[in-house]
């Protein structure tokens, strides 16, 4: 089945911008003897200030395609577009600006830097970014009290729950005001109740900030929330779902929706 | 499209000199292999400027007691002369001290996988990376050349002290010891630099894409 995003018809979001295009992007990985066609031809459009959710088993290329939407993996053949650049164009600094300024990243096992506090791992982006001092500092602290953490900047990870390093992670992503975030698989180390306090949270920025958020996710509880979401299987998009769709196919009977289509 | 500036140095510095404070512990047994090595490098060229000062500063049997000692003489040219043999124990703790010392970056790169990935994740660049690690190489290169030298240097006169006496101190050229101590810290900094480059481009190779991963 294929299901093209572009043919598709938004109501609301006809005129809206599209952060991020895919034009029949497919990946191949040699792995010496044999040729693995793990995208066999993705068209997807993302249109700004969206919560998307890809879902899809494992092996799916989900993460895959999940990488190249954030600039950190180029395509085989086709093209990747963010914010209107095509990422294979870019050089090193340019692909490094990008991942500073434009994409903030979620990691599922944190990826706090261990040797820094909750506040340096928050400012880092910024220095990276050319921004140092108090402008940044105080941003950082900003950032720590909107995700919930007042008073924990001089904590390090380790002192942190994984819950409070996820907010950490989150309140980093926010450090450049990027245009999207990329959360790969945003919930998975941490238990059902905090994984939902992040879910919340995620969606909150999302909706508060206009700030596009793209997760890879195994976690049907991301569904609820998402305005879209992106099914893979077997390297192509099986199908595009919109909010209201979901509500009805997930309403009550949690676990049964999305596994037999 | 924007480009990314690379960082100033202050800033890299002041990450490096956190990154060493928090592991200092293992910092510190990176290092010692390169405060024994260049320790031996300092106490082998002390203990020649010793025995040089004696020989010039004379007297009437300090050449056969050198002798005795197992120092080569240049007789015509009255000097002490440091021997093959010498040298090659010398280079070679050195050699293995840089061995050591690949090993432990490569190690420590290899811990710092998911650190490297994701700071390049956030923005970092390459550069950035290869800074880094040779900064801390650098500091602990210089630190430890230091300490091994200030050992190498104070084994080597208590030794001679013990062995000659007092006139050690009377005889001694101390710039010719100062010489001998400042060369063995660059020796042993650039050493340190040295084993330090590879794991630091291993690193600075390494695809952000790795901080994604969960198994490690």
């Amino acid at each position: 089945m294929k299901t093209s995003a572009a043919v598709e018809t938004y109501r609301e979001d006809m005129t809206s911008k599209k952060i991020v295009r895919v034009t029949d992007v497919t990946k191949d990985f040699d792995l010496g003897k044999i040729v693995v066609h793990v995208l066999k031809g993705i068209d997807l459009e993302i249109a700004t200030g969206h919560y998307i959710s890809i879902m899809g088993p494992s092996g799916s290329g989900k993460s895959t395609l999940f990488n190249m939407i954030g600039g950190l993996d180029k395509p085989t053949s086709g093209k990747v577009f963010i914010d209107e650049v095509d990422i294979a164009q870019l050089d090193a600094y340019e692909l490094a600006w990008l991942r500073c300024r434009k994409i903030g990243y979620i990691f599922q096992t944190f990826n706090l830097i261990p040797v820094m506090t909750a506040l340096e791992n928050i400012t880092l982006p910024m220095t990276f970014a050319g921004s140092t001092g108090d402008a940044a500092t105080k941003k950082g602290i900003e950032l720590l009290d909107l995700v919930g953490l007042e008073g924990r900047h001089s904590h390090r990870p380790s002192e942190l729950s994984g819950g409070q390093q996820q907010r950490v992670a989150v309140a980093r992503a926010l450090a450049n005001d990027p245009s999207i975030i990329l959360a790969d698989e945003p919930t998975g180390n941490l238990d059902l109740t905090t994984g939902e306090d992040i879910i919340t949270l995620l969606k909150k920025l999302s909706r508060e900030r206009r700030v596009t958020v793209i997760s890879a996710t195994h976690d049907y509880k991301m569904l609820n929330v998402s305005d879209k979401v992106i099914w893979i299987r077997d390297g192509r998009i099986e199908k595009i779902q919109n909010r209201e769709e979901l509500d009805i196919k997930t309403g009550g009977v949690e676990e049964t929706s999305g596994g037999d289509v | 499209m924007e480009r990314l500036a690379g960082l100033p140095l202050k800033i890299s510095l002041g990450i490096a000199l956190k990154s060493i404070k928090v592991r200092f512990f293992r910092s510190l047994i990176t290092t010692f292999s390169l405060v024994l090595a260049v320790a031996f490098l300092s106490f082998t060229h002390i203990s020649d400027d010793t025995a040089q000062s004696l020989l010039s500063y004379g007297g009437p049997d300090i050449l056969s007691t050198l002798s005795g000692l197992g120092y080569d003489i240049d007789s015509a040219a009255d000097s002490i002369i440091a021997s093959p043999k010498q040298r090659w124990i010398v280079f070679l703790s050195l050699l293995v001290c840089v061995v050591g010392i690949i090993n432990a970056q490569l190690m420590s790169v290899t811990e710092r996988f998911r650190e490297i990935g994701t700071m390049k994740c956030l923005g970092a660049l390459d550069s950035f990376v290869v800074k880094i690690f040779l900064i801390e190489a650098a500091l602990q290169g210089l630190a430890g050349s230091i300490a091994g030298t200030v050992l190498g240097g104070l084994a080597s006169l208590t030794m001679a002290l013990a062995r000659f006496g007092l006139i050690v101190f009377t005889s001694l050229s101390w710039p010719a010891v100062l010489e001998s101590m400042i060369i063995a810290v660059i020796i042993g900094t650039s050493l340190s630099l040295l084993g330090a480059l590879y794991p630091a481009l291993v690193a600075a190779r390494m695809q952000p894409v790795e901080a994604m991963r969960v198994e490690q």
